[in-house]
């Protein structure tokens, strides 16, 4: 392991890889910060470019950078103007916003960057110390498991869909399931449900699916809505002082503390992620101050807006353990990264910490120089940068819609390509009218291919579909996998609404 | 009827004819005896897709969770203070590009696409116009074929270059 620890070191510190984690973080906080394009749509523009570089750690690398930058552009925004770019930022408008209108933006930026940092930090330090062990036990699992560990995956995304919305995340699964079964596949010897269109030949393809799911309804509710995003144009408050005193640094340090740890644990649950790990990680926060610092709450504590800023790194970070020891996606996002890493030839799973040591040492260190760029090069250059926000909506929506028919068409030259974009966005905006939750639909695309290859060979093998129960490790983990969708029915009368898993 | 529901419906319909196509599937030969074939996956898809929706359709109201600020997004309660028009135009315009991204190449289809849905946003300060999106056109051209390598067609078929 500490063979792997050094190769991921010299890896990830090599000046090639510093610059683009560094270029990463910088054009996820561009984007970031604008309404319209979350950390989903974000990654996925930026996958034909990471194919471009050829190296897996390269481009994985640069992805992650995008993601750390994409949340925290997403804080600024939600700080700045009220208006969070990305669902996992909306609990830091609670304080944030207050506080810049009491003319204290550049204190609120510096603390939620202190706090990102922290819980960046803290939730690297722990996925060094998990990712190995939980490989080192997903390694012994066997296809039989693997199917029915992505059972479970699945249905854990539906359960933390939020209330009233499983059947719809179960549902939206399913047709990103079928989706997955167009075209050729390695099994079988001629390619399905293709409708005799030789464009569908290999598939849709991910990304052109992940702008059609995230970018495109975002933008048309852009159109749609003039209101939204307004505030940019009558400008945000003004960024003068970027310090934070020492007592102030005091009273977060305990917040900082306990949510990079709770932020983690959610993280690494398949499902919940950022956008529940810093709602939960207000509500703990609140009702663990004392009255004073309570009343606060809401009109610009610092405590307030810690918590939710370090959850949701923290539990960016935690995201990544399913990742990449199991290759199972908890979120939306990781789906994508996971898209890119199976177009860059690198299978994910247990056993890429054997075969592609290089690949997951390097990620993780990176994520902690990632961290430590949005500190010291993002911050001071926040008051540059936070002049995009007043960008007028007759420029910005025409290019938000070019990038992404540029995501779809760069690297498929295939204007066929951009009319499926255009079908698949307009279905998509409105599944999102009625409600339905769309992370679910790519993450069941992306897994479709290999719940199908895990189940096959597990029924080959067992010769039918005796393995569900006959193997101890399956039946329990299909057991769980029906009592997650059962959850939210059992309890179906108490228990407070929760947010819904949007990243 | 909500909107929810008639995306149930319409799932309902779309997983039935995927269940058609996946049951009349053509099995080769060979494939026969297979214990997995290649329409087994997507038959149990079919059903599942079958019953969730009729749960959906028909099943109780559930509560709804609240929305969350503006991210929740749009309402349907505000359905008339909408952009129906911009949006469809836009929606349109992206077909156009589609369409017209080979014959034109990429330069000049995507100067009109920016520029052409800019105006139909209401832009209407053509001197700011016409320079931001020269130089986005070119900059991402020039960033996408030449400092990345991905090869893309400047110029219109016609030309042959």
């Amino acid at each position: 392991m500490l063979e792997g620890v050094v190769q991921g070191l010299s890896t990830a510190f090599s000046f090639y890889n510093i610059t683009m984690v560094v270029a990463g973080c910088l054009i996820g906080t561009l984007i970031g910060m604008l309404p319209g394009l979350g950390p989903m749509s974000i990654i996925a523009i930026m996958i034909p470019v990471a194919i471009q570089l050829g190296d897996p750690s390269s481009a994985l690398i640069m992805l992650a950078g995008v993601y750390y930058g994409a949340i925290f552009g997403g804080s600024t925004s939600s700080i700045l103007i009220n208006a969070p770019g990305v669902a996992g930022t909306v609990a830091t408008a609670f304080d944030g916003y207050p506080m810049a209108m009491r003319g204290e933006a550049g204190k609120a930026l510096t603390i939620a960057a202190v706090a990102s940092f922290a819980g960046g930090t803290v939730g690297a330090v722990l996925l060094f110390a998990f990712a190995p062990a939980l490989s080192s036990i997903a390694i012994l699992f066997w296809s039989a498991e693997y199917f029915a560990l992505m059972l479970v995956g699945l249905s854990a995304i539906a359960a933390f869909a939020g209330r009233g919305k499983v059947v719809k995340a179960l549902l939206m699964t399913v047709f990103g399931l079928m989706l997955a079964t167009v075209g050729e596949s390695a099994l079988f010897n001629a390619p399905r449900f293709t409708m005799g269109l030789l464009d569908l030949q290999s598939g849709f393809n991910f990304v052109t699916l992940a702008m059609a799911l995230f970018a495109l309804p975002e933008a048309i509710y852009l159109i749609l809505d003039k209101t939204r995003g307004a505030a940019a144009r009558t400008g945000g408050s003004e960024i003068k002082n970027l310090r934070i005193s020492r007592a102030e640094a005091k009273a977060i340090a305990p917040v900082v503390g306990r949510q990079s740890l709770q932020g983690f644990v959610i993280g690494v649950m398949p499902g919940a992620g950022a956008t529940l790990a810093s709602f939960l990680g207000y509500a703990v926060e609140r009702n663990l101050a004392k009255d004073k610092d309570r009343a606060e709450f809401g009109k610009g504590s610092i405590k307030g807006l810690a918590a939710p800023e370090t959850a949701n790194n923290a539990a960016c970070t935690g995201s990544f353990v399913p990742l990449l020891t199991l290759g199972i996606p908890g979120s939306g996002t990781t789906a994508i990264l996971l898209g890119a890493l199976i177009a860059l030839n690198v299978d994910p799973g247990p056993r890429l910490m054997v075969d592609r040591p290089e690949v997951f040492w390097a990620v993780i260190i990176s994520m902690y120089v990632g961290n430590i760029v949005l500190l010291i090069l993002n911050l001071p250059l926040i008051p540059y940068i936070a002049k995009l926000l007043a960008v007028p909506r007759t420029f910005l929506i025409p290019f938000i819609l070019f990038f992404a028919m540029a995501g779809a068409y760069i690297g498929q030259n295939n204007a066929t390509e951009l009319l499926i974009l255009v079908g698949l966005g307009v279905i998509a905006t409105l599944l999102r009218f009625a409600d339905y939750p769309l992370p679910p639909l790519l993450i069941g695309f992306i897994l479709g291919p290999m719940l199908e290859n895990n189940f096959s060979r597990a029924v080959l093998n067992a010769d039918g579909v005796s393995f569900l129960w006959e193997r101890p490790g399956t039946l329990a983990l299909v057991i769980l996998g029906g009592l997650l969708v059962l959850m939210p029915y059992l309890r179906h009368f108490r228990g407070p609404a929760r947010p819904a898993a949007g990243d | 009827m909500a909107a929810d529901r008639w995306i149930a419906l319409g799932f309902l319909v779309f997983s039935i004819a995927y269940g058609w196509a996946a049951w009349t599937y053509p099995i080769l030969p060979f494939e026969r005896f297979n214990p997995v074939k290649p329409n087994t996956l997507p038959i149990g898809l079919a059903v599942a897709g079958i019953v969730l929706s009729l749960i959906v359709l028909l099943g109780r109201r559930e509560p709804e969770a609240k929305p969350e600020g503006e991210a929740a997004g749009l309402t349907l309660a505000r359905l008339h203070h909408y952009a129906w028009g911009q949006a469809l135009g836009l929606i349109v315009a992206m077909v156009a590009y589609a369409l017209a991204l080979r014959p034109l190449g990429f330069l000049l289809a995507t100067t009109l696409f920016l520029g052409g849905s800019s105006v139909l946003l209401g832009e209407r300060r053509f001197r700011l116009l016409i320079p931001v999106v020269l130089i986005g056109t070119v900059g991402i051209w020039y960033l996408v074929d030449e400092v990345l390598g991905i090869f893309l067609r400047p110029w219109p078929a016609f030309l042959g270059i």
